[in-house]
């Protein structure tokens, strides 16, 4: 029994206002929710974005470089482009840890009785996310600049290997997105998350050249995506790469991007709520 | 008449546990139903199907004449739900919170901003509205999260134990916050385990436990179904509980009186005349009185005494028999 005795309504400015707003608007607002709460706890962000990374490429320039490499001046434009992609992997973790959280937190029971387009809730973070990417990755650069770092790519080349990176960071935040909404609890997303992500980052191209490991190893280590994607920014950063590594690198992103993403949104907007 | 809410055999199993087994009811409109019941009695269940948060397994509900399976964003578009757990972002301030939810509902940028000042003077926030919301109290945050469930001034409101964990002062100041809303025309369906919050702001009652409803009407009806009044005794020093359930039994009439320990002793009685001469005959024995009172029931007797008789089985469902179709 249906007692809708209403009909159809007119479509006025305040019918308008009811069906929600647009799908754009929507995930601009969520990117600025996000951006509010990163300046709101500007501390966290600055370890975060800034002395991490900067500490991760201290560390491995004075203390690995010389072994691996003779010396750190030598070592620095090998590992540079590296550093970029391993600094901004275990960032993509914080997006799946974040939404769980704030999935298990009351506001997204709001968000999902609220008329706008769902997967913007979902979409938004990760954009926000993006940028804080390349902020890392700015600084990474600067910071090696100091340390004698000179790409032959030039300024054009660099910036294009940071986009690519930062790309990329984008791509995989979606894989720990999916598992931060299937997930109870955060600390599952974060312990799953590091066992897919840590061999991954090691056993690439990143820190060392494949070459001087076991064949059968090294060749499997060409294969593993995260090294596709730094030959793809090594090469950008020197000003030598053709176009099939880029191409390569870009595949790998969007790959990860149509499979994860719809994933994403999909298990976001069934996930039951208990 | 047209409901706001309206509910038909509506059913929700968790792994094979039937949380919610199959109930009716229908909110008018502007009006505030109460769902009063204790902890897993289905309230919570109930909500998040009628705000298309969870499928029901069977059964329908509309609002404002649509269906909560069919028509999920003509539903979201009336209502607002305002959990258990202030659902509000931590690390944002008041201010950006209301601001956010009301460019979520497709205020532009200028008016959100308008309406999130408005409503943050309207609940007493103005001042914290800059503060980030980790640092408000309990009461505080309740006044928020009402607040931001209001921005897109809903016809229909679930509030889900709005109170619950709150100190009394906070209390009073959602109550004051829920009246307001229910004078502007605003119609809510609440959950509480409270049945003074009940008894304070409903309509009407409906008593929830174990996934049914097992009595729907006016708290003044509900304490009618209990019975009448009670005598309250206080003796001055400890009688023999046997000789005096006796003799009170004897002059009162009534068999069910109860004794909390040797000096309370309740007596069910018709009317205040039944009451004094019940006392007056006391007065001539050996029995020293304290003081005495007559009591209305009170509407935690009432649910004692109906979720009792669900328990054992006995289900007697009780209506207002004034629900029409």
């Amino acid at each position: 029994m249906n007692t809708n005795g209403m009909g159809s309504p007119p479509l006025s400015a305040e019918n308008r206002r009811k069906a929600g707003p647009t799908a754009f608007n929507s995930v601009r607002v969520f990117i600025w929710r996000t951006w509010q709460n990163t300046k709101n706890n500007g501390f966290g962000f600055i370890m975060d974005a800034v002395l991490s990374p900067v500490l991760m490429l201290l560390i491995f320039t004075y203390l690995f470089g010389g072994a691996i490499a003779g010396s750190t001046g030598a070592y620095i434009p090998y590992l540079l482009p590296g550093i970029l992609v391993l600094t901004v992997s275990p960032m993509t973790v914080y997006s799946g840890t974040t939404l769980c959280q704030d999935i298990s937190k009351g506001v997204y029971h709001r968000f999902r009785t609220m008329p706008f387009w769902q997967p913007s809730a979902v979409l938004g973070p990760l954009v926000t996310d993006a940028v804080r990417y390349l902020i890392a990755l700015v600084v990474i650069l600067a910071a090696g600049r100091l340390l004698g770092f000179r790409p032959a790519g030039g300024i054009r080349g660099a910036a294009l290997a940071l986009l690519l990176t930062a790309l990329f960071a984008f791509a995989v935040s979606w894989i720990f997105s999916m598992i931060g909404v299937v997930a109870k609890r955060p600390e599952t997303v974060s312990g799953t998350s590091m066992m897919i992500l840590y061999p991954l980052m090691f056993a690439s191209n990143s820190l060392v050249d494949p070459g001087t490991m076991p064949g059968w190893i090294g060749r499997l280590v060409e294969l593993n995506p995260i090294s596709v994607v730094v030959t793809a920014v090594r090469g950008l950063m020197e000003g030598t790469t053709g176009g099939g590594e880029i191409a390569a690198g870009l595949g790998v992103c969007l790959v990860l991007i149509a499979v994860f993403a719809p994933l994403t949104f999909y298990f976001y907007v069934t996930k039951p709520l208990r | 008449m047209s409901y706001a809410i309206q509910v038909q055999g509506l059913r929700k199993s968790f792994r094979g546990q039937e949380a919610v087994k199959g109930i009716e009811f229908e909110v008018r409109k502007g009006e505030l139903l109460a769902l009063l019941g204790p902890n897993g009695a289905g309230k919570t269940t109930t909500i998040h199907m009628l705000s298309t948060l969870l499928p029901p397994d069977s059964g329908s509900a509309w609002i404002a004449g649509f269906d909560v399976v069919k028509q999920p964003k003509e539903v979201r578009a009336r209502i607002s739900l305002t959990g258990q757990f202030a659902a509000l972002d931590e690390g944002l301030t008041g201010l950006q919170n209301l601001r956010m939810i009301a460019r979520l509902h497709g205020y532009p940028a200028k008016e959100a901003r308008e309406i999130a000042g408005h409503l943050l003077e309207s609940f007493g926030l103005t001042e914290a509205g800059n503060r980030i919301v980790q640092g408000y109290s309990g009461g505080m945050r309740r006044r928020l999260d009402i607040a931001a469930g209001i921005v897109s001034r809903p016809e229909i409101l679930f509030l889900d134990e709005p109170t619950t964990g709150l100190d009394p002062r906070s209390r009073q100041g959602v109550w004051e916050t829920v009246r307001l809303l229910l004078a502007q025309g605003t119609t809510i369906l609440l959950t509480t385990q409270d049945l003074e919050e009940a008894d304070q702001l409903a309509d009407r009652i409906a008593l929830m436990d174990q996934g049914t409803m097992i009595a729907k009407g006016t708290s003044r009806e509900l304490k009618t179904w209990l019975g009448g009044k009670t005598l309250e005794l206080i003796l001055t020093e400890p009688a023999d509980p046997v000789l005096l359930t006796r003799l009170l039994a004897d002059s009162s009439g009534r068999s069910n009186i109860r004794s909390d320990e040797r000096l309370v002793y309740r007596i069910p009685v018709d009317n205040a005349a039944h009451a004094g001469q019940l006392v007056q005959s006391l007065l001539e024995t050996p029995i020293g009185i304290e003081s005495f009172s007559l009591k209305e029931p009170t509407l935690d007797e009432v649910f004692l005494a109906l979720t009792r008789d669900s328990r054992d089985g006995a289900v007697t469902k009780r209506d207002s028999g004034r629900s029409p179709q």
